[in-house]
């Protein structure tokens, strides 16, 4: 009720506030021609912040700056707002940004939910969107477009890494406390179908309300009633920081129970600390501390907000937006403005190489493939300098990490 | 194993008591609000923002003064407690005259910057803060393993329910405030400082947030929206229990606290939703709540 309108209304009102900043642009019609514009969109206020917030926004901003796209004539801008994860919001605010903003490209977008609407609504008005923060897989299945790429990790690779290692180290029972909205729901689905192939078996799921649950314990103890050997956390963000405290809070872990954190990012981590969350298993496809190239990377970025490290899809976010402006320096500003699905076409042509995820391609069906990582959470003694919190176990290959191509039912790849 | 409507009663009886347990949270809140209201006649929305500053608080005290658990409950509540006094010497106390609107709005927006301040300072995601080791561990209940440091939330909520009870209805104090909520210049021509009364009410009402949000700081995630997620939630609880009623939000606090948990088994996804079913069935029924004056 009251979030519904109180809330909404004042924050409706903050979150367009960024494209009231933009209006200026508009007399400046000569300069329009030869301008890509970038929105980033993403979570600027709630549980996502630390993931995608702000820190996109200053990774986009190195890409631009390191693109080297300015030195040659071209004017980039960029501008952020807060979707609040709320589809409504999200879809307001991109059509807003198209239609009167002059906006070629959208960013980042976490909540998978957001991301879906969004998606549908750049396809229509032909830009482009480079999805790093939302998770689920049918951005590149059965709602795949030719104006989207999607980056940086996705449901069905985040359930063949952690899902695939947890089955594989003898867990045979699963039950899911997943978020209930469509990154859940997706989580969900593609961890238990590897569950199911592996020879485990489901024994349940509890759909938690999103957002806006904060007691995980009923969930736990339902979980821990059902006596599976793992308990699956189809969530993310200050969620599945919630169930991991309270889980070790129940004493689950003592029990036997193992926890498997289907996306678990650095930030919360950190938020966590080590002596709880020590021993998690988890899959990113970008930490700061893999190789001389990911530290080159965190430092060029800087001090993020909040003293933080970059997470994974800030590091997408720098990825895919350097990715694409060197596609416009070779396609030419006049021709990937008119037409977002060229733009993409020729991202996809050309192979993708940055400090972040090293080389990588982008799939016809519109993701991108690069190695995935299975990592273990360090114990506090073993970690040896601020942010060592990750020993990587494992690395999957870029061309098992992500669901097959002709897997994901994508029109794109059957036509 | 004995069943109650295909539920495993071991179950059922575990989700009773975490729900009571969650109950305790909403009745120390709704406590809180219910005190401010009842003698100021403002709606605090800025309540959420001063629960999650007094986990905050509890966070500082121990990363940055060395001071544990024991230390923030005490303190804690003093130091957000000052704060609340000098947001109604400040702001509040200028809105009494107007409609009870100005004051709600004025609220809920210093609730924002508080916010947004503690994010900018200190991110999204929260800041660990583990459970002190006397309270750590857990009982073995036969149906469930109750961890001790829940068991404690209970007893010291019902305890500080009871106390704030017995300080507004059987101490002289609270009788001068009951009595300035009815007729304020009356007691004033009696010699008592009523605006005074009305600053330390505030106070009071913010330090049982603090205090609420110390006792949450272990086992919520310390974040700067953790008081956004629950403050909706106890805003409702107060509307059901009936506007500036104390025992009214108690018992309600409780007792939706034990429906939500119900919820939270026979139908998971509506659990953030019921309370808010009730409260429109309650206003259809009797607008006044269930234990307020029409």
């Amino acid at each position: 009720m009251s979030q519904d309108t109180t809330r909404r209304a004042v924050l409706g009102a903050a979150a367009t506030a960024p494209v009231w900043g933009a209006l200026p642009w508009r007399s400046a019609r000569a300069q329009a021609a030869n301008t890509i514009r970038i929105g980033v969109l993403n979570d600027q206020s709630g549980l996502y912040r630390d993931i995608t917030g702000p820190g996109s926004t200053q990774a986009v901003r190195l890409a631009v700056q390191e693109s080297g796209i300015t030195q040659r004539g071209v004017n980039v801008e960029v501008i952020q707002a807060d979707h609040q994860n709320r589809p409504d919001v999200g879809s307001t605010v991109v059509r807003q940004w198209i239609d009167r903003d002059g906006i070629d490209v959208i960013v980042d977008v976490p909540t998978s939910s957001v991301a879906l609407a969004v998606n549908t609504i750049v396809r229509e008005r032909n830009k482009v969107f480079l999805a790093s923060g939302p998770a689920t897989s049918d951005l590149t299945g059965a709602q795949c477009s030719p104006n989207t790429v999607h980056w940086t990790y996705d449901t069905w690779m985040l359930a063949r890494g952690t899902g695939g290692a947890m089955v594989a180290a003898g867990g045979q029972t699963w039950f899911f406390i997943t978020a209930d909205y469509a990154f859940g729901h997706a989580l969900e689905r593609d961890t238990s179908e590897f569950v199911r192939q592996a020879g485990g078996r489901i024994l349940g799921a509890v759909r938690t309300p999103f957002p806006g649950t904060t007691d995980f314990s009923s969930f736990l103890v339902q979980a821990q009633a059902s006596r599976a050997q793992v308990v699956g956390l189809a969530n993310a963000g200050g969620d599945t920081i919630n169930s991991i405290k309270q889980a070790a809070e129940f004493g689950l872990t003592r029990r036997g129970v193992r926890l498997a954190g289907l996306l678990v990012f650095i930030t919360d981590v950190h938020s966590l600390g080590l002596q709880t969350a020590q021993g998690l298993v988890l899959t990113e496809t970008f930490y700061w501390d893999l190789n001389d190239r990911t530290r080159a990377f965190t430092q060029r970025l800087g001090s993020m907000p909040g003293g933080l490290r970059p997470s994974m899809v800030q590091a997408g976010c720098y990825s895919a937006v350097l990715h694409y402006l060197k596609a416009v320096g070779d396609m030419g500003v006049a021709a990937a403005k008119a037409s977002g699905v060229d733009a993409v076409n020729r991202m996809k042509a050309m192979p993708t190489s940055d400090d972040a995820f090293g080389e990588g391609t982008i799939r016809p069906d519109g993701r991108k493939i690069h190695p995935a990582y299975l990592f273990q959470v360090k114990a506090p003694n073993e970690s040896r300098y601020a942010w060592d919190y990750y020993t990587l176990l494992q690395t999957v290959p870029a061309d098992q990490a992500f669901r097959p191509l002709a897997a994901g039912g994508c029109a794109l790849v059957r036509s | 194993m004995d069943e109650i409507f295909g539920i495993p009663a071991p179950l059922l009886f575990g989700q009773l008591l975490l729900g009571l347990i969650n109950g305790a949270f909403y009745a120390l809140l709704s406590l809180g609000l219910a005190v401010i209201f009842g003698m100021l006649n403002v709606i605090n929305f800025t309540h959420g923002a001063q629960f999650m500053m007094g986990a905050f608080v509890a966070w500082m005290l121990l990363n940055w003064a060395g001071l544990g658990y024991w230390w923030a409950l005490l303190v804690a509540p003093l130091v957000v407690g000052l704060t609340g006094v000098i947001i109604e010497k400040t702001m509040i106390s200028r809105l009494y005259k107007l409609d009870h609107l100005y004051g709600l709005l004025l609220t809920f927006g210093v609730g924002l910057v508080i916010e947004g301040v503690f994010r900018n300072e200190f991110g999204s995601s929260g800041m660990p803060y583990r459970i002190p080791a006397e309270l750590q561990g857990s009982w073995d209940l036969g149906f469930m393993f109750m961890p001790i440091y829940r068991g404690w939330v209970v007893i010291v909520a019902i305890v500080a329910c009871l106390a704030t009870w017995l300080v507004i209805e059987k101490t002289k104090i609270g009788s001068y405030l009951r009595a300035a909520t009815e007729n304020p210049a009356l007691v004033q021509a009696f010699g008592i400082n009523v605006p005074r009364m009305m600053t330390l009410t505030y106070g009071a009402g913010v330090a049982l947030a603090a205090f609420a949000g110390v006792l949450a700081a272990p086992i919520y995630s310390v974040n700067p929206q953790m008081g956004a997620n629950l403050i909706i939630i106890v805003f409702a609880v107060v509307v059901i229990g009936g506007m500036g009623s104390i025992l009214g939000s108690v018992v309600t606090g409780f007792t939706l606290g034990v429906i939500e948990g119900l919820t939270k088994v026979f139908w998971p996804e509506a659990s953030s939703t019921v309370i808010f079913v009730v409260m429109a069935i309650v206003l259809l029924t009797r607008p006044a709540g269930l234990f307020g004056r029409a």
